[in-house]
């Protein structure tokens, strides 16, 4: 409670900042949090007590920047909010007996997590966006199935690996199958949609869960060895990942080079690169203490936005450049502490079906925030994955409600059974 | 399963800790190489909500830079305008959203946004930000005399080249003249960047971006005489009345060069004998060609460098848009590791690969005219900050000793009898005596000439010193049209 009220009054001093009427959505916020909380109270009431909060928190701050770039999508925003917070709600009550029975449906889940990524690949309600297809449009809403494919992934991974944990580490490769089938599966839908993010962030949980299931170091190796083969021949076979790793290696030219945009030629930083160096430009820009919130530099003179996407994808570049390095800082730290309750979680689960949920779970959201502040900070190549709760995107905060909710649920079950043994 | 749940932890702790540490890089480390960058379209945008200093003359009404005002999206902006046009315009340069900036814009940035660090600026700029106010620039006071400017545009009219005049004493710089010139408020117009570049002279070339003044490199013809006589006096070998035969040509490496290659003369061929005061009155060519061959191409350069030949001069406008004067080869600045590799007698009157500067010749003509110490030219006399206060206000120097007072004071009256009897008498001012020397430089094409004329006044208590240069004058020697330009210029100083 005490860290609720916290992090509501921090809130409040960074909306007040922007404007006073932006304060309704503080009490609002502030509304949607206290319900979550008392329903979690409820359902699971010895759940690791800094999960809801952290994720709250980071909510806040995702939602804040949001407003700080443009209102109408904090709104839309807030909307996703109230159905991730109704979803989790459900999720708790609904399993708060015993959630082990999803292990019954293993392969329903890993049925579903490819029926959700092939989703946008329908004619009709596929949706392309920035030449991904990653949408699908029902009603008047936007949505990204790939999202609720991850937890669906993870969930049957979990269960898989359990059951079949010893055998697999014997490397019998009968009981590899279905995971290589539905995995494989998985892994070309991406490619094919063009959702390199995802990718990488699917084939990293798959790679985690393993290691943590089958304590055989030689599957991770032998994983990062295909990995590697596997990336050297997209490079070579598409244009798009070339672009990436090139743009990522030498963002910046002196002399015009071919830019495949116009067709033409131009410097790097002003064709294929541009987003990533002005993105780099803006963390730059704020410095140690940030320009403060709502007085960061996002548009040009002539009233036009300087990084496209701002507050999906790049929002860390935002929010770097008004939070300055402490505040950014601080932030990562958030989810480091985050990983570490989940991780927590995890150590402490008493069967192994738990464990790889809670561990699965948690590494792709530890993973997902890596790959995507890694990119644009020029770690790793940049590939487009949103930030886990701070994004625009309703899928992105659902899914991430999904694990929240997920975590808590195998927490609240290891401490009860804990409780009861003592 | 919980050893390797540790390790997974591990690994996730660690690639956050990265991510930290990535940030910190971007944020501390790397984060002032990336706000200078050109196409840093984000410190383009901060710099125009900051209210740059004016560009103003250090006496008079005129203002070389100022702001306009315009909101877009509820974020004011600060545009520059320059209602001076092309009076100054390759000096004051331009700050624009499109095409960055030039000139004192460009070099004195930080004062004119007021990002100069010292602890109170930064403190009151922090202050300014956090409250939401306007960030101001200082202002900068510029020793441009806008009436002498005018002149010397207006004289130099529709021509190619530039005019150079400075206080002999102080080392000011008051006159920046360079033509063609543009207007600064197209910079930032639509099309209105191709449209300066389009701009052509008379000379047939434009570069109206370049400020010839001071970037402009010229052979310098007969205006080096003055070097090359002052070393042949400040060395003791020779004296005004060191006697010279002169049948009309030279002997240099064993063949002729003829005098006739010097339009200066006026006609006469032949002087026969004269002495070195006479030699330079008529600015006779195989006089300076017998002296540098006496002397040596490595004395007459090591005296061309106490000049301040070889460095770039000193002044606040970018690096880049100045140039140091010397021997060129192949567009690159070349100092001889033996002598033997120049031409001393070509070089002893001004021909050679020796290219100048106007800004140098006129620091010539002003180290002569100041007794042998070499002013150190500037053009920003104050920097005002925002409320008032003084931030800067530049002292005059010195550059060193180039040559001896008594030297100096000979050199005086030779020039002095230049404007009297010899080639520059274009250049006399009735009630005051004026000191100069023309040059007329061969440019490569028949009866095309660089012509020059350096010079200051009054003689006998020198004030002003002032070198003008026209290019590609066809049959336009330096004392018949650069001279009457220069004079123009001297006199509007002297009266104003």
């Amino acid at each position: 409670m005490l860290t609720a009220v916290g992090f509501a009054s921090v809130y409040i001093a960074g909306k007040s900042q922007i404007s006073g009427a932006s304060l309704t959505y503080a009490v609002f916020f502030l509304g949607l949090y206290l319900a979550a909380h008392i329903v979690a109270r409820f359902t699971v009431p010895r759940a690791d007590p800094y999960l809801l909060p952290l994720a709250g928190l980071l909510t806040a701050v995702g939602l804040t920047e949001i407003y700080r770039l443009g209102p109408a999508n904090a709104f839309k925003q807030g909307l996703w909010i109230v159905i991730s917070v109704a979803v989790f709600a459900a999720t708790l009550i609904g399993l708060r007996r015993d959630y082990r029975v999803l292990e019954s449906y293993k392969y329903l889940f890993g049925v579903g997590a490819i029926a959700l990524l092939f989703m946008p690949l329908l004619p009709g309600v596929g949706q392309t966006v920035n030449g991904a297809r990653l949408w699908v449009r029902a009603g008047g809403l936007q949505f990204q199935p790939g999202e609720l494919g991850k937890v669906a992934l993870i969930v049957f991974l979990a269960a898989y690996l359990r059951e079949k944990r010893e055998v697999l580490a014997q490397g019998r490769l009968k009981d590899w199958g279905p995971l290589l089938v539905i995995w494989g599966a998985a892994m070309m839908v991406l490619f094919v949609t063009s959702d390199l993010g995802s990718a990488l962030l699917y084939y990293g949980i798959f790679l985690g869960m393993l290691y943590v299931a089958t304590a055989r170091f030689a599957f991770v190796a032998v994983g990062l060895g295909l990995f590697l083969a596997g990336s050297a021949a997209v490079y070579e076979g598409t244009p798009h990942v070339r672009d990436r790793v090139t743009n990522w290696l030498h963002p910046w030219t002196t002399h015009p080079v071919y830019c495949p945009l116009t067709g033409g030629t131009a410097l790097r930083q002003d064709c294929t690169s541009y987003q990533e160096v002005q993105s780099l430009y803006s963390i730059a820009h704020g410095g140690f203490a940030g320009t403060g919130l709502g007085s960061g530099t996002f548009t040009n003179s002539a009233g036009q936005k300087i990084v496209p996407d701002l507050n999906t994808d790049f929002i860390y570049s935002a929010l770097a450049q008004e939070i300055g390095l402490i505040g950014a800082a601080a932030l990562v730290l958030l989810y480091m502490v985050f990983v570490l309750r989940g991780f927590r979680v995890a150590l402490l689960a008493n069967e192994g079906f738990s464990k790889l949920l809670a561990a699965g779970l948690t590494f792709g959201f530890a993973l997902q925030t890596f790959i995507i502040i890694g990119g644009i900070l020029r770690v790793i190549p940049l590939t487009g994955i949103t930030l886990p709760l701070v994004s625009y995107g309703g899928s992105s905060v659902l899914s991430n409600f999904l694990i929240l909710a997920g975590l808590m649920l195998v927490s609240d079950r290891s401490n009860r059974e804990l409780e009861g043994d003592a | 399963m919980n050893r390797q749940l540790r390790r997974l932890a591990l690994v996730s702790v660690l690639m956050l800790v990265v991510l930290v540490g990535a940030t910190t890089y971007w944020q501390a480390w790397a984060a002032g190489g990336l706000q200078d960058r050109q196409d840093n379209a984000i410190e383009r945008v901060v710099q125009f909500t900051i209210r740059r200093g004016l560009i103003v003359p250090e006496s008079g009404k005129a203002v070389f830079a100022a702001n306009r005002r315009k909101r877009v999206s509820g974020q004011t902006f600060f545009f520059r305008r320059y209602p001076t046009l092309g009076l100054a315009a390759q000096t004051v340069g331009y700050s624009t959203a499109g095409h960055a900036q030039a000139g004192l814009e460009q070099s004195m940035n930080d004062y004119l946004t007021g990002s100069n660090t010292n602890l109170s600026n930064a403190l009151q700029r922090q202050l300014d930000r956090l409250g939401g106010g306007t960030v101001k620039g200082n202002t900068l006071e510029l020793t441009l005399d806008t009436s002498a400017q005018n002149l010397a545009m207006k004289e130099l009219g529709n021509q190619c080249g530039a005019v150079v005049a400075m206080d002999v004493k102080t080392g000011a710089v008051l006159v920046l003249a360079s033509k063609p010139t543009y207007n600064p408020n197209l910079i930032d117009e639509p099309g209105g960047y191709e449209k300066v570049l389009k701009i052509r002279g008379a000379c047939g070339e434009g570069a109206a971006l370049e400020n010839r003044a001071t970037a402009g490199l010229y052979t310098p013809g007969s205006t080096f005489k003055m070097i090359t006589a002052a070393a042949a006096l400040d060395t003791g070998k020779f004296k005004p009345t060191s006697p010279f035969y002169d049948p009309g040509y030279c002997i240099d490496y064993g063949k002729p060069v003829s005098n006739a290659g010097n339009p200066d003369q006026g006609g006469t061929e032949v002087f026969g004998h004269v002495d070195l005061a006479e030699g330079f009155q008529h600015s006779i060519n195989s006089v300076f060609c017998n002296v540098g061959k006496a002397l040596g191409a490595r004395v007459i350069l090591d005296y061309a460098k106490r000049f301040g030949f070889y460095s770039i001069p000193p002044l606040e406008t970018p690096a880049d848009e100045r140039a140091a004067s010397g021997l060129y080869v192949h567009g690159k600045l070349y100092d001889p590791a033996d002598q033997n590799l120049v031409d001393a007698g070509r070089l002893g009157f001004g021909q050679e690969r020796m290219l100048v500067t106007p800004l140098q010749m006129a620091m010539v003509g002003a180290t002569i005219a100041n007794g042998g110490l070499v002013p150190r030219p500037y053009v920003v006399q104050r920097i005002v900050g925002p409320d008032g206060s003084i931030v800067r206000d530049t002292r005059s120097s010195n550059l060193g000793r180039a040559i001896k007072p008594s030297t100096a004071a000979e050199l005086t009256q030779m020039m002095v009898s230049v404007v009297q009897g010899g080639t520059g008498t274009a250049a006399q001012i009735p009630g005051v005596q004026v000191a100069g020397k023309t040059g007329t430089a061969e440019t490569g094409v028949p009866d095309v000439y660089t012509a020059w004329f350096v010079c200051f006044a009054p003689a006998d208590n020198p004030r002003f010193a002032v070198a003008v240069v026209l290019e590609k004058q066809l049959n336009g020697f330096g004392g018949a049209v650069s001279a009457p330009i220069a004079k123009a210029v001297l006199e509007n100083l002297l009266h104003g």
